[in-house]
């Protein structure tokens, strides 16, 4: 990251450590703050980070559980598991979230170098691939529908819809996010810090996906 | 900011609340000391009872203790420190003290508990003796019906698109498997004294439960498992069998009996049993 | 964390403006104290029917067969009963018990507390309320449906609860409203941990470290900690379990089930798995409904004995470790569940483990009171109450962490007794001390003190009627969930004790009406509250009573010492505020 070229957000983001720089009492006055400077909450943008980090946690464990009834349950005795064979698209959708991963990146270190229209092309380009992801994995249910594997066919089947199906939720909800931080402008929210948590949101739904398909291919 | 020399305030309301923390301690020791619990309680007809009971016991005296021991302390402490103009004594507390009442709690409860491991030992990693006569358990809302193997020894297979309680089938039992055609099923559990019983516990429908009090062990009866749960009653006598675990709007009716006769009944019965198939 | 003091102290700005009209102030309010009292208000609600339902299941025991002309059917049957024990068991843990400690005083006094001006995230703190009271509506609703409210018990065990109203009435509706609505709570739940955490990372006042935070804080930070990793797995059991009753999967249910006579098409679930994904959060759910009211016991015995809470840091670490062996407990709900042995003696073992910390917690309120002076206000009546019943609730589980004495003990009166001691009083009475103790902050004005011991008086002893000889009818083998007891021989003879019980539960009903009255009159009628009435050390009592939009009116406090400095020698006071500048202390000379 170049050194002498850093937003005015990021700064904060290393400067706001400890008590003492908890953000409203700070000597910094409004560049502190959200810009808001009509007395709503004075919130650091530290935050916003800290959420996204603990929201990250509570969503893990909400996936943890689907994935502990799955170990369960396949490895029941007598257990009845019919295999699920894995739509062979799953692997086109894998390498597309995984590419956009890296477009996120990019995006990413182009907002640093404030270099807006770097940072608007790579950003959008992420959402078109996040975008053709959930499309992938609508393609691959209907292809399992056609095959007569629906959501109570069999435990496997059940499994795989509800993975796919919570987890492609999850990423709908970052499609909004990213499509918010193309097109809105953010008030309280500094826009690097939407950036920032935008970008750790959509890694970890990257990262769960890898985790959840390697399950999944594991497990047939 | 001066603060105001208060006047201490009446002693009633401390003296009230050491006096119920007192009564409450008073009505527990004498409650016990009555043995009023024990006279409620069943004599256990297991050994292992008689160990279940030791360990309860034992869990009641380190309880007991120390539920006289706070409730006391904290009758004394309210009555004695109330303010009677005193200043309070300022400390933060004492590293070694929580040290000394840390480690002995960790010995008294780890203690407590690594003793009672061998009273569930015996029930729960000790499978039953090859020879220990078989039961079937079989739990549905809301009744228990328990089925022995007949002279074949052998259980027959089960199909659940037999069941007919109206034909006298209620289990199941495949009417195309021979070893099924000697098996005996009744509505109470009839097993001889002194003798190890394995009961294999089921349900056909939602969670059920056994319990004996005389036994003093009960099995959720879990749809989809077969449980073992064994025992050597020694005791003859009849005793009430309930269901523990919450199984619909039969819950509380759901009843049976555990009849332990001697040896020559348990033939008779089970020779009743076999004419009347 | 350092804690230097900021030069020339608190730092000020202007003064926060407040939302204009009724709607923005009151309903759809983003302000932590509104919404704190919204939390509030909404478990009293909730309290006031659960005790209905729960005095309609003690008259059922004792007068199973009187007329009730507002049931339907004229007397109430097996089905009801146990109705009532669902929705009784289902509103008081969650909308009691998780509401009032951390939704309420939490969201109010938290930010406060530790010198923020609100919560890091005040419009999802909005959004965490009203999705919480969505939820409350959607459990009322379960009375309404077709087939009444669900008869599985607050635990919703499977196949009972997951094969619809084939397993019983309620079953149908009623169940999904159930799942529905517990569903919606874990969502708010979450988003409202996701705020009291980040809150309490990112926005304590210079001066304010971790060692300096209220105990309360501690409280509803570990609280907030478990609710984050808990609730998100009971949503997941929920979604399966739904899912199995309305899409016919069987993640619970195994195959082969034949229920009034029908086959069920099931493929082989497990009952036991929804059991462990229940308990993994409800065991938590249960220290979620304890430790709020700890950290205020805390820190309402410092304040009334005028003494520093002995071992602050002990105390620190113990609520950390309740919480973090909290979640590794749960197995000790399934002993006799079918579950491995070998697991349940790993539970066990752990079980015994988390009565040490506890243990830890009862010697260091016994020693902050040791030495002191101390004042009997109400709040503190409350206090000493808690650490009474939580010795008496808490001794009991000593018993039932061990399989063996489970054996015996498990799903009997026993359970019961030591669960409403530890919840449905001690963690009631932390509530109660916390109303009474910050009601004078919250609205301005101070509730009576003769009609607060009235209140403590009947409680306390009426508790104790009702709840310790439920440990008698357990040890007799009374089982729980009975909607009538005339089946069983052996039960027979402990009606009387049912009398017994249900006559103090009419009484210690009838006496919250005390509290009921103390609290809506006092709101107009009280005498009006001083900025700090109880000579209190933290950060709320330096503020305005009610505080302002802002919390300090455009001052920011900063923390010059720990939160709990009474009688410190050499001071002319027997409290330093956290929020005095160390020059301005006066010391004897």
């Amino acid at each position: 990251m170049p050194s002498t070229i850093v937003t005015e957000e990021m700064e904060l983001l290393r400067v706001d450590k400890g008590p003492g720089g908890g953000g409203f009492s700070g000597g910094g006055g409004d560049s502190g703050d959200s810009g808001d400077s009509s007395g709503a909450t004075r919130v650091p943008q530290r935050a916003y980070i800290t959420g996204m980090f603990i929201a990250l946690a509570g969503i893990l464990m909400f996936f943890m559980a689907f994935v502990s009834a799955y170990i369960v349950r396949k490895d029941m005795p007598n257990s009845a598991w019919i295999p699920l064979p894995v739509p062979r698209i799953l692997w086109l959708n894998t390498l597309i979230l995984i590419a956009s991963s890296f477009t996120l990146a990019r995006a990413h270190s182009r907002f640093t170098a404030k270099d807006e229209d770097g940072f608007r092309h790579w950003w959008a380009t992420t959402t078109v691939l996040g975008i053709l992801f959930v499309a992938g994995q609508i393609i691959a249910w209907r292809q399992l529908a056609a095959q007569g594997i629906f959501l109570a066919t069999n435990p496997s089947s059940s499994f795989f819809y509800v993975f796919t199906g919570a987890h492609g939720v999850h990423l709908l909800g970052g499609i909004l996010a990213l499509l918010y931080v193309q097109f809105r402008a953010t008030r309280k929210v500094a826009r690097g810090t939407a950036v920032e948590v935008v970008s750790m949101y959509w890694h970890f739904m990257d990262g769960l996906w890898l985790f959840l398909f390697l399950l999944l291919y594991l497990g047939r | 900011m001066r603060i105001r020399k208060r006047n201490s305030g009446s002693a009633a309301t401390p003296a009230l609340l050491s006096l119920i923390l007192v009564v409450l301690v008073a009505i527990t020791v004498y409650v016990f000391a009555s043995n009023l619990p024990w006279a409620v309680r069943p004599a256990p007809i297991t050994s292992v009872g008689a160990e279940i009971d030791h360990q309860y016991d034992l869990t009641l005296a380190v309880t007991g203790t120390v539920f006289i021991l706070s409730q006391l302390g904290l009758a004394f402490a309210v009555f004695k420190f109330r303010d009677h103009g005193q200043k309070a004594h300022f400390t933060r507390g004492s590293n070694t003290l929580e040290a000394i009442w840390t480690t002995a709690t960790i010995v008294l409860f780890l203690g407590l508990g690594l003793m009672g491991h061998k009273a569930w030992a015996e029930v729960r990693f000790t499978p039953a003796a090859p020879d220990a006569i078989q039961v079937e358990v079989t739990a549905n809302q809301f009744v228990f019906n328990f089925r022995y193997p007949g002279p074949d020894g052998k259980f027959g297979r089960l199909d659940p698109k037999q069941i007919s309680a109206s034909t006298g089938n209620p289990l199941g039992i495949d009417a195309n498997d021979a070893s099924g055609k000697d098996d005996i099923v009744v509505p109470t559990l009839t097993v001889p004294v002194n003798h190890e019983i394995n009961l294999l516990i089921r349900s056909q429908d939602v969670i059920h439960n056994f319990y004996v009090r005389e036994l003093r062990i009960q099995q959720d009866a879990m749809p989809g498992m077969v449980i073992p749960l064994h025992f050597t009653a020694n005791a003859i006598g009849q005793y009430e069998v309930v269901c523990t675990q919450l199984c619909g709007l039969g819950h509380s009716r759901m009843h049976s009996y555990l009849n332990v006769v001697s040896d020559a009944d348990y033939d008779t019965f089970l020779k009743q049993q076999a004419a009347g198939q | 964390m350092s804690s230097h003091a900021h030069a020339g102290g608190s730092t000020v700005h202007a003064p926060m403006a407040e939302p204009s009209g009724f709607i923005r102030k009151y309903i759809f309010s983003v302000d932590h104290k509104v919404i704190g009292i919204q939390y509030f208000l909404l478990a009293l609600t909730a309290v006031v029917v659960g005790i209905v339902l729960s005095l309609l299941m003690r008259f059922h025991l004792v007068w199973p067969n009187a007329a009730l002309p507002f049931v339907s059917g004229g007397q109430m049957s097996q089905e009801q009963y146990l109705a009532l024990v669902t929705m009784h068991g289902t509103i008081m843990v969650f909308f009691v018990l998780t509401t009032a400690p951390q939704g309420g005083f939490g969201n109010y006094f938290l930010p406060i507390q530790i010198g923020a001006p609100d919560m890091a995230f005040p419009r999802l703190n909005m959004l965490s309320f009203w999705v919480t009271f969505l939820a409350f509506v959607c459990i009322i609703a379960a009375f309404a449906v077709p087939g009444g409210a669900p008869i599985s018990g607050w635990t919703g065990y499977t196949p009972l609860s997951g094969l619809g109203e084939i397993t019983g009435p309620g079953e149908g509706w009623g169940q999904t409203m159930w799942i529905v609505s517990i569903s919606l709570f874990c969502l708010a739940s979450l988003l409202g941990a996701l705020n009291f955490i980040a809150t309490t990372i990112d926005l304590r006042a210079p001066g304010m470290s971790l060692m300096r935070m209220p105990l309360t804080v501690w409280g509803w930070f570990v609280t907030a900690i478990l609710g984050l990793l808990a609730f998100g797995v009971l949503l997941a059991g929920g979604i399966l379990l739904l899912l199995d009753r309305s899409a016919g999967t069987s993640f619970f249910i195994p195959a082969g089930l034949v229920v009034n006579d029908q086959l069920q098409a099931h493929s082989g679930g497990s009952p036991l798995l929804w059991q462990h994904l229940f308990w993994f959060f409800g065991h938590p759910e249960v220290y979620i409904a304890i430790l709020p009211g700890m950290g205020v016991a805390s820190h309402v015995l410092s304040t009334f004995a005028r003494k520093p809470v002995y071992g602050y840091r002990a105390m620190a670490y113990a609520i950390c470790a309740i919480g973090f062996l909290g979640f590794m407990v749960w197995g000790h709900h399934m002993f006799v569940s079918g579950m491995s042995p070998y697991s349940g003696f790993a539970f066990s073992v752990l079980t015994m483990s988390i009565g040490v910390p506890s243990a830890i917690k009862t010697f260091n309120w016994l020693g902050t009171l040791w030495g002191g002076k101390i004042q009997f206000k109400t709040p503190m009546l409350f206090a000493l109450g808690f650490v009474s019943l939580f010795v008496s609730g808490g001794l009991s589980g000593l018993f039932l962490a061990q399989p063996a004495v489970d054996n015996m003990l498990h799903a009997t009166y026993y359970v019961v007794a030591h669960f409403h001691l530890v919840m449905g009083v001690a963690a009631i009475f932390g509530i109660f001390a916390a109303t009474y103790f910050w009601f004078p902050k919250m609205f301005g004005r101070m509730m009576s003190e003769p009609l607060g011991k009235i209140h403590f008086w009947f409680t306390f002893v009426g508790a104790y009627c009702i709840f310790m000889p439920m440990h008698f009818i357990g040890i007799a083998g009374g089982i729980r969930r009975y909607a009538d007891a005339s089946a069983v021989g052996f039960l027979a003879h402990l009606q009387p004790v049912h009398e017994f019980m249900t006559i103090a539960a009419f009484i210690t009903g009838a006496a919250q009406l005390f509290f009921l009255f103390n609290f809506f009159y006092s709101l107009k009628f009280g005498p009006k509250a001083s900025k700090n009435p109880w000579n209190a050390t933290t950060l709320e009592w330096d503020t305005d009573s009610p505080p302002p939009i802002d919390n300090f009116g455009g001052h920011y406090p900063s923390v010059y010492r720990g939160p709990y400095e009474f009688s410190v020698p050499g001071a002319v006071d027997d409290f330093i505020p956290q929020w005095l500048e160390p020059s301005q202390v006066a010391r004897v000379k």
